[in-house]
């Protein structure tokens, strides 16, 4: 008798519980969901907290982009060398994961305008003296993060070097504190803020010049959409707009930088 | 649609990175093999000085992930500042030594117990046998335990080879390019995942095949005694 009660009362229970899920949909579906794709292992503009919760420039600026047009965002976590295929793949609905802008990449998603834009820098170990040139790193191990910017800069450029690639930037400064690495090219803010600071990278300098060109380094980080979503393209420009305007971008970027990270116009 | 001409013209980086896969493999097998004949007799002796060691070392290492044991070898000991000053880091900073180390290690713990199950499942007729003619503890192994146990593994440790074989695309996180690093390389190249990742697929199956065929050549020459009689 006791058993038909109770198995009469989590019935019941679960019955109601579906009945509230169900009336409490109409109210969600008003706010339209997407689902960003994040990286979490390149600080300071993404990473793990030791809460184990991903905060950084990008998550910031995720959550108030979609606030600013009004979408439920989901930030979903994942490697970068499977953000694209990912986005084609419907699995994302949009990138924020510092990628840049690149005329090679244009070809295949649709970008947002930049919502910021640093320069790339060679990191090299202090005393070492190397020189950014194809005869001063030939016969050297450059690290770069696979797919980004940077390895197709070096992979043109320093043909002679032995070119190492790697799944995340944290990867590429540990191998290169370990010294299995003699340089690494990276976005220069990644380096000065996400590894000069710490204790591994305190004996880690720049070394050669700040890359700028746009057919390698590309025109800033842009929010990286497929090729039919231009509405939301649109909307995302404008929510950029809207929070450099109001405010809401400087506060972000104060949290982190002490210059704009913007970058000029 | 496949892309068939992305397929085609990555195929030398796919070749290189078999090339690659096969060494891995080999190399570590022989590893694996060489530490897991003693290791097994040791398992399975009554001793308990000897067999109890060798069970916490298969405990160890067939109780984490392999992932996990590479990590720990290729970034883990890298972190260690004596290590990096040591005469061994000119061997550990070699992303090749340390996947071969990981995954040699990681197959003799597991032909260790296959080996060891073997010959603990060794008939006791044939040991007594062996013993009423007066053979010593070392011919005993020798000529009895060690052939009839190794034969009766070959089945066992095809399975063990097969799985090693796909364990070593793991090699593709420590920056090596075998064929899963050729395929990610691909991937990242066209953003073509389906096209990277099935030239990858037939690549070890075509391996698979090999290594099944070559276990069933071995079968055919040594466990002919225990084949059906027609």
């Amino acid at each position: 008798m006791k058993k038909t009660a109770s198995l009469l009362l989590i019935t019941l229970a679960l019955f109601v519980s579906t009945a509230t899920l169900i009336a409490s949909f109409p109210a969600t579906a008003q706010t339209r969901k997407l689902r960003i794709g994040v990286e979490g292992a390149y600080p300071p503009f993404s990473e793990l907290g030791t809460d184990g919760k991903i905060k950084g420039f990008d998550i910031d600026i995720a959550n108030a982009l979609c606030e600013q047009i009004k979408a439920q965002c989901t930030l979903v976590q994942q490697e970068f060398d499977g953000m694209i295929p990912s986005l084609q793949a419907k699995k994302l609905d949009a990138i924020i994961a510092s990628m840049s802008i690149t005329d090679e990449r244009k070809q295949v998603i649709e970008f947002s305008d930049k919502y910021y834009h640093t320069p790339a820098r060679f990191v090299g170990k202090k005393n070492a003296a190397l020189a950014a040139t194809t005869a001063g790193m030939k016969g050297k191990r450059i690290g770069v993060q696979r797919t980004t910017i940077h390895d197709r800069f070096v992979t043109d450029t320093f043909k002679e070097s032995e070119i190492v690639r790697y799944a995340k930037q944290d990867d590429v400064f540990l191998d290169l504190t370990s010294g299995r690495l003699d340089a690494v090219l990276v976005d220069q803010v990644a380096a000065s803020q996400g590894f000069f600071l710490l204790p591994a990278g305190k004996d880690f300098s720049f070394f050669g010049p700040v890359y700028m060109e746009p057919k390698y380094f590309g025109y800033g980080a842009g929010i990286g959409l497929r090729k039919t979503d231009t509405a939301l393209r649109d909307e995302f420009n404008a929510a950029i707009k809207a929070i450099r305007a109001n405010g809401v971008y400087k506060k972000i970027n104060d949290k982190y930088f002490q210059f704009d990270v913007y970058g000029g116009k | 649609m496949l892309s068939l001409d992305v397929i085609v013209n990555s195929l030398p980086l796919y070749v290189s990175g078999a090339w690659l896969t096969v060494k891995l493999l080999l190399v570590s097998l022989l590893i694996g093999l060489a530490g897991a004949m003693p290791l097994a007799v040791m398992r399975s002796s009554a001793n308990p000085l000897l067999s109890y060691p060798v069970w916490l070392f298969t405990y160890v290492i067939r109780g984490t992930p392999l992932l996990v044991q590479l990590f720990l070898i290729y970034y883990g000991l890298a972190q260690f500042e004596s290590m990096r000053q040591s005469w061994l880091w000119e061997w550990f900073s070699s992303a090749w030594f340390c996947a071969v180390l990981a995954f040699g290690i990681n197959t003799c713990a597991y032909t260790t117990e296959i080996i060891a199950g073997a010959i603990s499942a060794t008939s006791h007729g044939e040991i007594e046998a062996a013993k009423s003619l007066g053979m010593s503890r070392l011919t005993l192994y020798r000529r009895i335990l060690l052939p009839s146990a190794l034969r009766r593994s070959l089945h066992a440790y095809s399975n063990e080879v097969i799985m090693m074989l796909h364990g070593t695309s793991l090699a593709s996180i420590v920056t090596l390019l075998d064929i899963t690093g050729a395929a990610r390389e691909v991937n990242s190249r066209y953003y073509l995942p389906f096209e990277a990742f099935i030239t990858a697929a037939v690549f070890y199956l075509g391996l698979t095949f090999i290594l099944v065929g070559l276990f069933r050549l071995a079968e055919k020459r040594w466990l002919v005694h225990l084949a059906a009689r027609v």
